[in-house]
């Protein structure tokens, strides 16, 4: 049982008994994992070590594919978000994504690109959508950038500035957690600092998981990191003590690049 | 084991390895020599030791400039990481002794003119006992063994034994014929003394050892404000 | 090794020019019956032949009544065609992708879009105009006509559909938006362009096709225009068809303005079609 906060409150997020599948095929083969409220935490592994299908367990994306099955829990404040009444719609805008390749609406503004996780889901908000775009925009560090050309086409910006776009508008939901699959590994070095510097202000207000390939990233910007080989979680551990000590020799091997 | 996937790192780490082997030999064999030179009173033997202390000093730059290179070009974490730090104060303590070495060889001009009564047993034995640290600690750290390093540690206690039963027998000495002898008698306490601190820096590089290989430190035990680990 | 060019590279050569007279020939051809068409059109073309009835005398003859069917059912298939399209490719793209039911559509589909027209033409007859008692009506002819281009439009608008990367659909669920809401904000607007492409693409065979509207029911002679879509009507390659059969030399040179008319109006939609795919897609790939 490995276990991420051991701050005595209950765990923000937590899977029990995960396992995923794509058909008969076990991509996630029962992992347990608390991970703590307003935390970062890193989930790292070579390939096809279910990194990114478990995070997409976390707000039942994994079962949009066709023939994609989970068993086990995920509770979410201690309930579960499997349960046969819970709505993945709703659980989806508690717990917001942003993916690998930054992928704001093409037919939309700036503006209309924040606003759409709420115009989408018919909550749109005429009297404080300016007061919503400033926030998001601020908070994903893209206001001053943009501020002045809020109109312009979505994907007129750069492929950094592109994803900040898609980090406001996960914010501008107001979700509790905000999944993160792989979201520098579009962007050059500048764009992924400025990211990273992000990730380190946003965490006192979300819970954050990110997934990434790139283990310096994870050092540098989790708090907490977890480490995956085929399905398995082998290691789950403080991020200073899995990159200088590492109980599992596995993991030992992993991040000094012996194999990977 | 199987090495690193990247080969040029697995060689830059083989040559950092290699070099801190080179060092724990040449300074190995620099305290036989200085010793020797002190007892058979050769100066010559002496000079050349003093010389010797140049390959040291070249190879703690060259172990330097390798393990900031390392660290910079493939940031290693783990058991490579606590490696690249451990060798670097490795180096330094190696260094230190060759100083050492080449101190005692400072004062062999010194010690030839004089009458002899000296009876330099005592010393030869630390150095025995030293030198087997030195060569101990570098196998444990070649082949990752704890235990060997942990015999290395416990040995000091045999090094300070020697030392503090010299201290006495030479103040006793000097009490007795005060004169020419006490200034020779201060020469000779300052060869035990840096062969003391000669072991000393060997139970330091046994230490970091086993903080290398088992990630737990060890050093200080015992001599830290509470709570400071 | 020097750079110099080895050899003489015939093979490129002869390649080169076999597949410039393979686009220059039919071109060529093309080309001269336009031409041809043209100069016996050019005559005749006048505000006078497109609002006049059609009438025993050449001179008099007009395409007006053809010209107001053709409009006439081309947006009434349109606006049968469209949303029933759509919709289908909808389903059959967004909601049934993998189910066995899409599958067998599908292939079928794929046939359907190869039948000739004519089958259409008979389908029509016998549901619409008889069966469902229709009549020789527009909207028989234009619910005919839907089936015959509703293939078409199935099909080009499951390509646009596709063209749609996942990771917008994926986008839009992140945020916590049903399929629906997906589709209809998000993935529809995106794939808006190769829509419309496909409704004008559709809607310009449409205008040309003869056999089964005559099979329909729809007239030669017509003097009057469509006064309701359960009214009798023509359109104008039926209007072309029975001038070109007639003898007098008049009727030929109409039958060559018609086409004239008939040719322009099919370019104008396919070039509409042509630059608002341009115009929509310079947009979307910045």
């Amino acid at each position: 049982m490995a276990s991420g906060g051991s701050n005595g409150k209950p765990p923000k997020i937590a899977a029990v008994g995960l396992k995923a599948r794509f058909g008969s095929n076990e991509v996630v083969r029962g992992v347990d994992m608390q991970i703590s409220e307003r935390t970062v935490t890193a989930i790292i592994g070579p390939s096809g070590c279910g990194k990114s299908t478990l995070l997409r367990t976390l707000n039942r994306m994994h079962e949009l594919i066709n023939g994609a099955t989970v068993d086990g829990e995920v509770l979410l404040d201690g309930e579960n978000v499997y349960a046969h009444e819970v709505d993945p719609v709703l659980l989806r805008r508690r717990v917001g994504m942003v993916f690998q390749k930054p992928n704001p609406f093409p037919s939309m503004s700036i503006r209309q690109n924040v606003l759409a996780g709420l115009s989408l889901t018919g909550r749109a908000v005429r009297a404080e959508a300016d007061a919503v775009v400033e926030k998001a925009l601020k908070q994903a560090a893209l206001w001053e950038e943009v501020k002045d050309r809020l109109d312009a086409p979505g994907i007129g910006l750069s492929g950094g500035q592109q994803q900040r776009l898609c980090i406001a508008r996960a914010l501008a939901v107001e979700p509790e957690v905000l999944l993160m699959d792989e979201p520098c590994s579009a962007l050059d070095p500048i764009a992924t600092a400025r990211i990273e510097d992000l990730i380190h202000v946003l965490k006192e207000r979300y819970t954050i998981v990110i997934v990434t390939h790139n283990m310096q990233q994870a050092a540098r910007v989790s708090e907490h990191t977890a480490f995956m080989l085929h399905g398995d979680l082998v290691e789950f551990a403080a991020t200073n003590k899995l990159f200088t000590q590492p109980s599992d020799r596995r993991t030992e091997d992993y991040i000094t690049g012996k194999f990977g | 084991m199987t090495g690193h996937i990247d080969r040029n790192y697995e060689a830059q780490l083989d040559e950092l390895r290699q070099r801190l082997m080179r060092m724990a030999a040449i300074v190995e064999s620099m305290i036989g020599t200085a010793i020797r030179a002190l007892v058979d009173g050769n100066v010559e033997l002496a000079k050349e030791t003093i010389r010797r202390d140049r390959s040291v000093n070249r190879l703690e730059l060259e172990a330097d400039s390798l393990c900031t290179e390392i660290l910079a070009r493939w940031q290693p974490v783990a058991s490579d990481l606590r490696f690249v730090t451990i060798a670097l104060k490795m180096v330094t303590d190696l260094e230190r002794i060759g100083d050492l070495a080449v101190n005692i060889c400072e004062r062999v001009p010194d010690m030839v003119e004089r009458p002899q009564p000296w009876d330099f047993k005592a010393i030869e034995s630390m150095a025995d006992v030293v030198r087997g640290m030195i060569h101990d600690a570098i196998e444990a750290f070649v082949t990752a063994d704890t235990d060997r390093a942990q015999g290395v540690i416990d040995r000091d206690e045999e090094v300070d034994e020697i030392y503090h039963t010299m201290f006495r027998d030479l103040v006793a000495t000097m009490k007795e014929n005060p004169g020419t002898l006490v200034r020779d008698g201060i020469h000779v306490l300052s060869v035990a003394k840096w062969v003391e601190r000669m072991a000393d820096h060997s139970t330091n590089l046994a230490e970091q050892v086993v903080f290398m290989v088992k990630g737990k430190d060890v050093r200080h035990i015992g001599k830290l404000p509470d709570g400071a680990r | 090794m020097s750079l110099a060019r080895q050899n003489k590279r015939q093979g490129e050569r002869i390649f080169w020019l076999v597949s410039l007279f393979a686009i220059a020939l039919p071109l060529v051809i093309l080309g001269w019956l336009l031409v041809d068409v043209l100069s016996d059109a050019v005559q005749r073309l006048s505000w006078q032949f497109i609002t006049s009835y059609p009438s025993r005398k050449p001179e008099n003859a007009g395409i007006l009544p053809a010209l107001v069917g053709s409009i006439y059912l081309i947006g009434l298939t349109a606006s049968i065609a469209l949303p029933i399209g759509v919709g289908a490719a909808i389903f059959l793209e967004e909601y049934g992708r993998h189910s066995r039911l899409a599958g067998v559509i599908e292939v079928n589909i794929a046939n359907l879009a190869g039948v000739p027209s004519i089958i259409y033409g008979l389908l029509g007859l016998g549901v619409f105009v008889r069966a469902l008692g229709m009549g020789r009506s527009l909207i028989a002819g234009a619910a005919t006509m839907a089936l015959l281009v509703l293939p078409m439009i199935i099909m080009v608008t499951r390509e646009a559909l596709r063209t749609v990367p996942m990771s917008l659909r994926e986008a839009c669920y992140g945020l916590g938006s049903t399929r629906w809401q997906s589709i209809w904000q998000v993935v529809l607007p995106s794939a808006f362009p190769g829509i419309l492409t496909g409704a004008i693409l559709a809607i310009s065979r449409a205008i040309g096709e003869t056999a089964p509207l005559v099979v329909v029911g729809a007239l030669t002679y017509v003097t009057f225009v469509p006064d309701g879509i359960d009214a009798p009507f023509t359109v104008l390659p039926i209007q072309i068809f029975n001038w070109v059969s007639r003898p007098q030399h008049g009727f030929v040179v109409n039958s060559a303005a018609a086409i004239t008319v008939l040719v322009c109006t099919m370019l104008v939609l396919n070039g509409i079609a042509i630059y608002l795919r341009n115009r929509l897609q310079q947009r979307k790939a910045t």
